[in-house]
């Protein structure tokens, strides 16, 4: 029997401003990153609410990445500003319960670095498959 | 009448554990005391009764009832019922066996539940007389005697020893099958440990609790007493008297939908909760103060009328050390009964 | 210090009426036991007399239910502990009811005996229990009297209590206290050190007895959305039970991340909980994290602050430094 090669499922939640767009550029630029990420759009970054991040990871999601625009840059004007501080308390708690702090993110890409989200979600795959599996944030009964 | 040394306990459990699940009380963290299944080295607990009720071996928190699994336009359905397994629960008081005869009349009267019958089924019952009720006990004012509660088996536990019973033919099969540890034995140390039981029932706090008030056909005498707004007015609508009440059997059936099928399972729920009620014309009791009446008016009068007279409390007291504000059933019967009930 | 006694507390509160400033009052309503006090509305003499009672387990946190009795006609009378004056203004900021509804009199506190720790060390039956000094003298079913030193059956949260300062009263009786250096991020500290799986393993063990009655939500004072997320059918997570592990952390981390930044750690939380899990880590877990990445923050210090999740300033931490520094 051919034994799969794992691959971590990634979900990043991109801000629709910059993070999207700089994804998209990516895609323009042929720039290669795994597959199993997948994007989800939202209106800005500090959309994403705690819930969002917890429900992916119950749905079988094995890392959960948030993207965003720069610090400064939002196109309303301080939103990511709310996601930053929201999430330094969430990842802050989620390391707490003892939960790996590597499976969740936040990177900061503007329209124009299609090259940094393909390496960001390059090297967040790599660490994320190196975690393997998300065994203490998964719901059984989403098991395929 | 059989009896085992105290010191002897593990290779009683070790047998029973032998042919069914065990389950025992087993102390935790700050008193706490749960049911927990026995594995060499479990030990039985000391406390007077567990913070959860035994309730949760037939009638389980959630429980899956069944699973669809769609692909194309085929739906799949997949029986994943557990329930299947015999099992044994040791020491289970004479109150939370009264339960099990509250709960059968609602659940094994037509429609039959099948997944609470079929546990009913395959569980064994021994059951544990109370050395020493605690202040917040009054099963003797629902007629119950904790020196002698009912069960496949009955148990006593002395300083040295444990004396068992048989009651039905399943508990007799369960005595048979570990009469290897256990000897024959007279009756003389159980009636004394019954007598003096029933010496300190007569010393409660609340022994003079009486359900004289209460019972059949007394609706129209409460529901519209005055007494339920004071008696409401701070309770927090959690579910904390419902989810330690061993009588308490109400559920509600839900789907799950995990992303690649459905779940379907069922779940305690209160009827101290707001969305209780909720149904597509509406809520039909939109204040605390009526979901607060119904759950008392359905364990001492509407429960009772559709059971011969038969009240769905046993005087367990979890809700008195766990309610949040501290109200319950003793205070809502002591309020409405008046007086006499004092 | 004026000692606070229920002689002292029934006659200010029979003066506030007589004189009209208040036409009820919030208080303890006796039990049938020493210990199960339970909150009542008092409108006349005859019932405070009767039923009014102040003593060692009257730790309930009477702000919440100032949201519902604001509501009524006329001003209500509320006894506020220093702890629980802090939770008054947090509801205050938030617009949740008026004060002048309220006629708040702070009483000084030493802090309030918990039941259940008497239960644990004493006896399992208890029949009373009297301040005797620094002890408590309990009264069993079985074993007769037995003295024990206050401080080891005080509530968890008095033990490490925060402030003995009212933040907001009308009138005080006795001299107010001095907010505190308490050593209650010690639990949080120990736990931080721990590898994350043992910290795994310990909150498994404790989340995994949560029954969800969803006591610690609706006793909370921060906790006062007319629908909750958890109990909204449209919401998605609706869940009336645990069914999976998972749901009980995803219950436990909303609960205490909707109320991050706005908790004042009354640990009201804790003391309802029927199954001791130490909901009040979650909440200072918090706490001791926005101290330390945006400075120091007490909820409902002062009136109108505003809390730290709607807040920001341009030179935060990132997410990946806070996960870091937390372990330091």
């Amino acid at each position: 029997m051919q034994v799969e090669e794992y691959k971590p499922l990634i979900v990043a939640f991109c801000c629709n401003w910059c993070s999207y767009a700089g994804a998209d550029l990516a895609g323009n630029n042929r720039l290669a990153y795994p597959a199993d990420v997948k994007i989800i759009r939202v209106p800005c970054s500090c959309r994403v609410n705690p819930m969002f991040i917890l429900r992916a990871f119950q749905r079988g999601a094995d890392g959960v990445i948030l993207c965003g625009c720069h610090p400064g840059d939002c196109h309303y004007t301080s939103g990511n500003y709310f996601t930053r501080r929201r999430m330094a308390l969430l990842f802050s708690m989620l390391d707490y319960l003892g939960i790996e702090k590597e499976r969740t993110r936040v990177e900061w890409v503007s329209a124009a670095e299609g090259a940094k989200f393909a390496a960001t979600m390059n090297d967040f795959a790599q660490t994320v498959a190196k975690l393997g599996k998300n065994k203490r944030l998964e719901d059984l009964r989403c098991r395929k | 009448m059989r009896k085992i040394s105290l010191s002897n306990l593990d290779k009683l459990f070790a047998l029973i554990a032998e042919n069914a699940k065990l389950y025992i009380p087993v102390d935790g963290k700050n008193g706490l005391a749960s049911f927990k299944l026995w594995e060499d080295g479990v030990q039985m607990s000391n406390a007077l009764n567990t913070t959860r009720s035994a309730k949760d071996f037939f009638f389980p928190q959630t429980e899956n009832l069944m699973e669809f699994k769609t692909q194309g336009k085929n739906i799949e359905i997949i029986d994943n019922r557990t329930e299947k397994e015999d099992f044994v629960v040791f020491g289970v008081r004479g109150c939370d066996v009264k339960s099990f005869e509250i709960l059968d009349r609602v659940f094994l009267s037509e429609p039959i539940d099948t997944y609470y019958a079929s546990r009913r089924e395959k569980g064994v019952i021994v059951s544990l007389a109370c050395g020493k009720p605690a202040e917040t006990c009054f099963c003797k004012t629902f007629g119950i005697d904790p020196s002698s509660p009912a069960g496949d088996v009955t148990a006593w536990k002395t300083e040295t020893d444990l004396y068992l019973k048989a009651n039905t033919e399943k508990g007799e099969k369960l005595l048979k099958a570990v009469s290897s540890v256990t000897e024959e034995c007279g009756e003389d140390v159980v009636e004394e440990q019954k007598k003096a039981i029933n010496a300190i029932m007569d010393k409660l706090p609340l022994k003079d609790l009486s359900t004289e008030k209460f019972g059949a056909g007394k609706t129209k005498e409460y529901f519209d007493s005055p007494a339920w707004d004071e008696l409401s007015s701070h309770c927090l609508g959690c579910g904390t008297c419902t989810f330690v009440c061993p009588t308490c059997q109400c559920y509600d059936i839900k789907d799950f939908n995990t992303g690649n099928g459905v779940k379907r399972f069922r779940c305690w729920d209160s009827c101290m909760y707001s969305d209780f009620t909720l149904m597509a014309h509406g809520n039909s009791r939109l204040s605390q103060k009526e979901r607060f009446r119904q759950r008392f008016m359905h364990k001492l009068v509407y429960y009772p009328d559709n059971n011969d007279g038969m009240f769905s409390c046993v005087g367990c007291g979890r809700c008195l050390a766990k309610c949040p504000i501290s109200m319950n059933i003793v205070k809502v019967m002591k309020t409405l009964g008046g007086k006499e009930n004092e | 210090m004026q000692k606070v006694t229920r002689e002292v507390l029934l006659e200010k509160a029979k003066a506030l009426l007589a004189d009209g400033t208040v036409n009820r009052v919030l208080g303890w309503k006796k039990g049938e036991f020493t210990y199960d006090v339970t909150p009542a509305v008092f409108t006349t003499v005859e019932e405070l007399d009767k039923d009014f009672v102040y003593g060692e387990f009257c730790g309930a946190n009477f702000s919440k239910y100032l949201v519902k009795e604001a509501k009524k006609d006329g001003k209500v009378l509320v006894f506020l502990k220093p702890c629980d004056t802090y939770s008054f203004n947090q509801l205050l900021t938030e617009h949740r009811f008026d004060k002048e509804k309220v006629y708040a009199v702070g009483i000084p506190c030493d802090g309030m005996v918990d039941i259940d720790k008497i239960k644990e060390t004493v006896s399992e039956s208890v029949l009373g229990a009297t301040r005797d000094g620094d002890n408590i003298v309990v009264e069993t079913l079985y074993d007769g009297k037995k003295t024990v030193s206050r401080e080891g059956v005080l509530a968890e949260r008095c033990l490490n209590c925060k402030s003995k300062k009212h933040v907001y009263y009308d009138e005080l009786i006795g001299d107010d206290g001095e907010v505190l250096d308490s050593n209650r991020f010690d639990e949080v500290e120990k736990l931080e050190k721990m590898s994350a799986d043992e910290r795994y393993a310990f909150w498994k063990n404790e989340l995994s007895r949560c029954i969800r009655c969803n006591a610690c939500r609706d006793i909370c004072p921060a906790c006062t959305c007319e629908k909750c997320v958890f109990g909204n059918p449209n919401s998605g997570v609706e869940n009336k039970a645990i069914s999976d592990s998972f749901e009980e952390k995803m219950f436990h981390i909303i609960r205490a991340f909707h109320v991050a930044g706005r908790c004042t750690d009354c640990g009201e939380c804790s003391r309802v909980c029927p199954q001791h899990i130490p909901l009040h880590l979650l909440n200072r877990k918090f706490i001791k994290d926005i101290n330390s990445f945006y400075g120091d923050y007490q909820a409902g210090e002062e009136i109108g602050s505003r809390a730290p999740l709607v807040n920001y300033t341009k030179e935060d931490l990132e997410p990946s430094e806070a996960v870091n520094k937390g372990d330091e």
